[in-house]
């Protein structure tokens, strides 16, 4: 590994740094959640019914069947936020005499080996008397739809209303109003490993252990303690190595609740590993919105004020910690995207249905109103005789700071930048001549954009404006060198795939002047790290890279204290790089390693001006920064099946100062890859009764290699000054734009038969539809 | 109604007693104790179990574990040579081909096996091959790249 020093010229900071974690996965030595052996195994029984009343368990003479009514004084899964008229929603560990959709845990079969245990499951019978069900967000509202939880009437457990106060006089002055109906079907975020957990219990300590696939493990304990009722010290919760989450794995599973109560209980082990058809129905699901659209323009086309009502069906629960409000209130915060508007109105509700519960999946909800929004500005752009990229140069923001007009604050970014730096890529001029010639031969190229800015690395204030009991934001991080002089970094977050073992690494190594390899990054352990949220939100680097920054800047500053007592020359006059630090000017060094001993070993020679040993704290609470990005694709539809080949997807998009080049590339292919399944494939079905319809990898679609092209990748570093490290969040961007672009695209394709594709996946059964339905679609 | 098998994993051969219904991804992983083969689906989509049967990519997770008695099983495990990866296991390292690593044995596995039957695939048939397993992490793109600098460097071995 070459050094990267100040003699050097190089920073470990800003290069594509190969991954620590690799040579051991590659190996196929991970340690997942399902690699540990058990005792026993955990097999439920699920609703096969939307909605109903339990009339009777009936469980096989002899086996260990835990239901409802065994679960004394275990309280349910139960979220609060404070505002936005949200209305408390329990979910019991297992059903407790109701059932709200199918999938919905009711029993837990205990037996020797998995098989055992499905044989049981399979022979508990349940009797459900069967109640009307509503599947549908905007049916759930309607009157005399049946009433889902008693305590909330009509439906509705969270309602944001938003008017800015020049908003009426705004619309009266519109030159044109341009109007949709934006449809996003329900989606699955479907990491290849499932969920799953293991609980153990230790009689000598009596305490548990909890291994389990999760974005936060520390939540995940204070959340299992709150709910059995016992002192968080009794229980551990590690995340190993965890097989991709995009979120669905930070919302806390009954499940998991079930393994510690078991484990504590018995006096053993226990593992569930959730099988792909249980992640399918009720692993949690995401994305379900109707969105009705208006934007008032004046007569040059520029935004004046936008009006919208989000519906989204949050399904059966509410998710735990962020609440089923989540996407609704996302929805309706970050409403006006990039461009430049001084007004705004909406109402964005969720709905409670007899569905699988919604959570947050990559993106929230951004992806959707990021989806309604561009393709508003496309039909505005066509309503105006403009090109798509004209309509968006006239309105993106161009000046920051800029607030928005839902109050949040944008920090310097280059959403024109990005857009004209995407044009000239994709050489727009030569696509349309290409396209133009494409239809003489029957063929149907169009090409889309999305423009969009993301909120990303945001701390507790953000979280707190939606008034969530549980306000999570900040990050900790612990950096030690021991007494051999190697460096640990424990932290609080928690990544699934992500490379912050080699980020956090950079980062720590250009202020310790060690090299990344030395440095070990902990995560996803309670035991062995300070508390933390995890990995969410396009957080990660932001937050705990900064808290990494803060504290390897303490332990910069300790070492240059030693250093000037053990070399005897003033702390300005040392040198801290390659491991050693060096008085200025002459060759005279010491070891970070012989500094680390002495730290430890020979504390009286400091004369207590030192305190012993290395291990400093940081702490890191950022505001918030906007990442931003310009989408472009190019599709090409067959008419006669309906089907969209993605030929080509560019991407100009700037996240501030990139930690590892490499791994952020990774992130915006793998977003990309998942916006352009949700686009096109992924649908969670239910038919009318609720039963679900997309319960194994054949009928639910995530992507192959074949649907992906090759992604151009395209960067710009606009620093962000909320951001310690400069470095702004891009986990979730690919899956944001994507969406957007590709249906855009698919719309300019199909601009001859006047039809309109508003509907996400834009599946080739809807793509048929809208052409049978419009006057010159169908040829055949 | 359990039976004795023998079952040959890179190499080593273990004697197990299993049910017939036993998955060959349940035998390895949990009666052999080598976990670098994953499960993804249980239903033969995902691709994340694949293992080499007597050189043959399959997905472990469709077969039985008495199916495989006495042929030859190769595994993630047995790619590296000591402290040497195999060269497809380099290239994911080097071309950032893994990000979570749980479909990475299976991708592994799936492209060894095309590899070593034809290293001169062209890059359609390569892409088409790929398509046969999942990965939500990478967008493919560098699992791609990974896969085609491995072939070049297995051509010029």
């Amino acid at each position: 590994m070459t050094t990267a020093t100040k003699s050097s010229g190089l920073k470990w900071a800003g290069r594509a740094l190969r991954r620590l974690e690799d040579p051991s996965l590659v190996r196929g030595q991970g340690r997942f959640t399902a690699d540990l052996p058990s005792a026993f195994c955990v097999r439920f029984v699920r609703s096969a019914i939307a909605a109903g009343n339990i009339a009777a368990i009936r469980v096989p003479a002899g086996a260990t069947v835990i239901t409802a009514k065994d679960l004394v004084n275990v309280k349910p899964i139960l979220p609060m936020l404070h505002k936005f008229d949200y209305k408390p929603i329990g979910q019991p560990v297992l059903a407790d005499g109701v059932v709200r959709f199918v999938g919905e845990p009711i029993a837990a079969v205990v037996a020797a080996t998995k098989e055992a245990a499905e044989d049981i499951a399979d022979d508990v019978s349940v009797e459900i008397d069967e109640t009307p069900a509503v599947v549908d967000g905007r049916a759930a509202l309607a009157p005399g739809a049946p009433q889902i939880h008693r305590d909330v009437p009509g439906n509705v457990i969270v309602e944001g209303r938003f008017k800015s106060g020049s908003f009426d006089k705004a619309w009266a002055g519109a030159a044109k109003v341009v109007k949709m109906e934006a449809r996003s079907h329900r989606q699955n975020a479907t990491p290849l490993e499932t969920r799953g957990g293991h609980a153990s219990y230790d009689s000598s300590t009596g305490r548990a252990t909890l291994t389990c696939a999760t974005q936060m493990p520390h939540l995940t304990r204070t959340a299992i303690a709150d709910m059995l009722g016992f002192p968080e010290s009794d229980l551990r919760v590690v995340a190993p190595d965890v097989g991709g989450g995009f979120g669905q794995k930070m919302s806390l599973p009954a499940e998991y609740v079930l393994l510690v109560w078991l484990a504590r209980k018995y006096k053993t082990s226990f593992a569930w590993s959730e099988d792909r058809r249980e992640n399918l129905i009720a692993g949690y699901h995401s994305r379900d919105q109707h969105v009705s659209l208006e934007a008032a323009f004046d007569q040059d086309a520029k935004l004046l004020a936008i009006t919208a009502d989000v519906v989204a069906n949050i399904g059966a629960y509410s998710c735990y910690p962020t609440t089923c409000a989540v996407e609704p209130l996302m929805a309706m915060a970050e409403l006006p995207g990039p461009y430049d508007l001084r007004d705004c109105q909406c109402r964005a509700r969720g709905a409670i249905t007899n569905t699988c519960t919604m959570a947050p999946y990559r993106g929230v909800s951004r992806p959707v109103i990021t989806f309604a929004l561009e393709r508003l500005m496309d039909k505005a752009a066509r309503a105006f005789g403009i090109e798509p990229v004209e309509i968006r140069r006239r309105n993106l923001v161009d000046k920051f700071p800029y607030k928005s007009a839902t109050g949040l604050e944008y920090d310097d970014a280059s959403y024109q930048q990005t857009l004209a730096l995407a044009v000239e890529q994709i050489d727009l001029p030569a696509f349309r001549k290409r396209q133009h010639g494409a239809r003489a031969e029957g063929r149907y190229l169009g090409i889309g954009f999305a423009t969009f800015c993301e909120r990303t690395g945001y701390g507790s204030p953000a979280f707190a404006a939606r008034g969530m009991e549980i306000t999570p934001g900040w990050e900790t991080v612990m950096v030690t060198i021991d007494p051999s002089g190697a460096v640990e970094a424990r932290i609080g977050s928690s990544p699934h795939g992500q490379g912050l073992r080699t980020t956090l690494a950079q980062i720590i190594a250009d202020e310790v002047g060690v090299s990344p390899a030395m440095i070990r990054v902990i995560h996803g352990d309670t035991d062995r790290t300070p508390y933390g949220w995890g990995t969410f939100a396009s957080r990660s680097l932001v937050i705990a890279g900064g808290a990494s920054l803060i504290a390897a800047r303490k332990v910069r500053a300790k070492l240059i204290k030693i250093a000037s007592s053990m070399l005897e020359v003033a702390e300005t006059d040392i040198i801290l790089e390659d491991g050693h630090a060096r008085v200025a000017g002459t060759d005279r060094t010491i070891s970070v390693a012989r500094m680390a001993r002495e730290a430890y070993t020979q504390t009286h020679r400091f004369n207590g001006e030192i305190e012993p040993g290395i291990s400093e704290v940081g702490h890191y609470d950022p505001p918030g920064t906007f990442s931003n990005a310009c989408h472009v694709a190019i599709v090409e539809v067959d008419i006669d099946t309906g089907n969209v080949a993605v030929e080509r997807f560019l991407v100009a998009e700037d996240a501030g100062r990139l930690i590892n080049p490499m791994i952020a590339d990774g992130q915006v292919h793998g977003g990309i890859a998942q916006g352009i399944g949700n686009a096109l494939l992924e649908e969670i079905i239910y038919d009318e009764h609720g039963a679900p319809l997309s319960a194994t990898l054949a009928d639910y679609l995530p992507p192959t290699a074949r649907e992906i092209p090759s992604i151009e990748l395209h960067h710009l570093e606009t620093p962000s000054v909320n951001s310690i490290t400069q470095a702004k969040g891009l986990g979730e961007g690919g899956c944001i734009g994507a969406p957007a672009a590709v249906i855009n695209a698919i719309n300019d394709a199909l601009a001859p038969f006047d039809v309109a594709i508003d509907e996400m996946p834009a599946t080739p059964q809807r793509i048929r539809a809208a052409l049978r339905a419009s006057q010159n679609g169908d040829r055949a | 109604m359990k039976s004795s098998i023998k079952l040959t994993i890179n190499g080593r051969d273990h004697d197990i007693t299993v049910e017939p219904r036993r998955t060959l991804v349940d035998a390895i992983r949990e009666d052999c104790g080598q976990t670098g083969t994953h499960i993804g689906c249980e239903h033969g989509i995902c691709g994340a179990c694949t293992v080499l049967v007597d050189g043959e990519p399959v997905r472990s997770c469709l077969m039985f574990a008495e199916q495989a008695a006495g042929k030859s099983i190769r595994t993630v495990e047995g790619l590296a040579d000591g402290d040497t990866l195999h060269p497809l296991q380099q290239a994911f390292i080097d071309h950032h081909g893994l990000q979570c690593g749980f479909c990475t044995p299976g991708f592994l596995m799936l492209a060894v096996g095309v590899l070593e039957r034809d290293p001169t695939i062209s890059d359609a048939d390569l892409l088409d091959v790929l398509s046969s397993n999942l990965c939500r992490c990478t967008g493919y793109q560098n699992i791609i790249k990974a896969v085609r600098a491995a072939a070049a460097e297995m051509r010029r071995r």
